[in-house]
């Protein structure tokens, strides 16, 4: 499955709420706010450990509005829209956590 | 027209929402009316003023370029909430050179932006006439 989560996880619980319910071959995508959850910061072991299977995902041109490009925590993958579309493909279901 | 001491509290991230934006248009309203206007950001507001924004990717205008022409209109006082900061791995380094230029100081250029604790928020806030909230 694939999760996408839109919201900063200094505002709402929806990265928390994502991570409490998903499977082992889920993977995740930070979009829109959600990217701040892709920088380096005091959430960022939230993700650390998904991070390093490879499984975190976020859309670059999100990231690079808000300014974090060269504050991305490790192993987080960036994709633009062409990869936002591969990823829906590859992983079935696709589930919003907004 | 009396002048009052208004402030913009700005607690949401650019660009997601449209408070951010919404709170700079409601700010150059406040000045073209001469008050006396001072932001403040915390929580995720804190990006808003973060350096090296880039925004063809997402097909929005970088509005954050507008933050350097507040200084103009004597929009000078811009307090980021350290504990805020720090809680999302940044540092003032991090934010943009805002400044203005001070007429009483031979047109010395000053920087806008001020770190302080909550603490000091809190007080700034008590001195204010009006808050207004984004």
């Amino acid at each position: 499955m694939l999760h996408t989560v839109n919201k900063s996880s200094f505002e709402r619980n929806s990265l928390q709420s994502c991570l409490n319910t998903i499977d082992d071959s889920s993977v995740i995508l930070l979009i829109e706010d959600g990217v701040i959850s892709a920088a380096k910061n005091s959430k960022s072991f939230m993700l650390a450990e998904l991070a390093t299977q490879g499984r975190v995902y976020a859309l670059q041109g999100d990231v690079e509005a808000r300014g974090i490009s060269s504050k991305l925590a490790d192993n987080i993958k960036l994709v633009d829209y062409a990869g936002f579309v591969d990823l829906v493909i590859e992983n079935g279901t696709a589930v919003s956590w907004v | 027209m009396a002048i009052k001491k208004f402030m913009y509290l700005n607690r949401r991230a650019p660009y997601g929402t449209v408070y951010a934006l919404e709170s700079l248009e409601v700010v150059l309203i406040a000045a073209a009316f001469d008050q006396d206007v001072s932001l403040a950001f915390m929580d995720d507001g804190v990006y808003q003023l973060v350096e090296g924004q880039k925004t063809d990717g997402i097909g929005m205008k970088n509005f954050s370029k507008t933050f350097h022409a507040l200084g103009d209109y004597d929009i000078n006082q811009f307090f980021v909430s350290a504990e805020s900061l720090e809680e999302r791995g940044l540092s003032v380094d991090d934010l943009m050179p805002l400044v203005w230029e001070d007429e009483d100081d031979d047109w010395a250029e000053k920087p806008s932006i001020k770190v302080v604790p909550n603490a000091e928020l809190t007080k700034i806030m008590s001195e204010q006439d009006v808050c207004l909230s984004f």
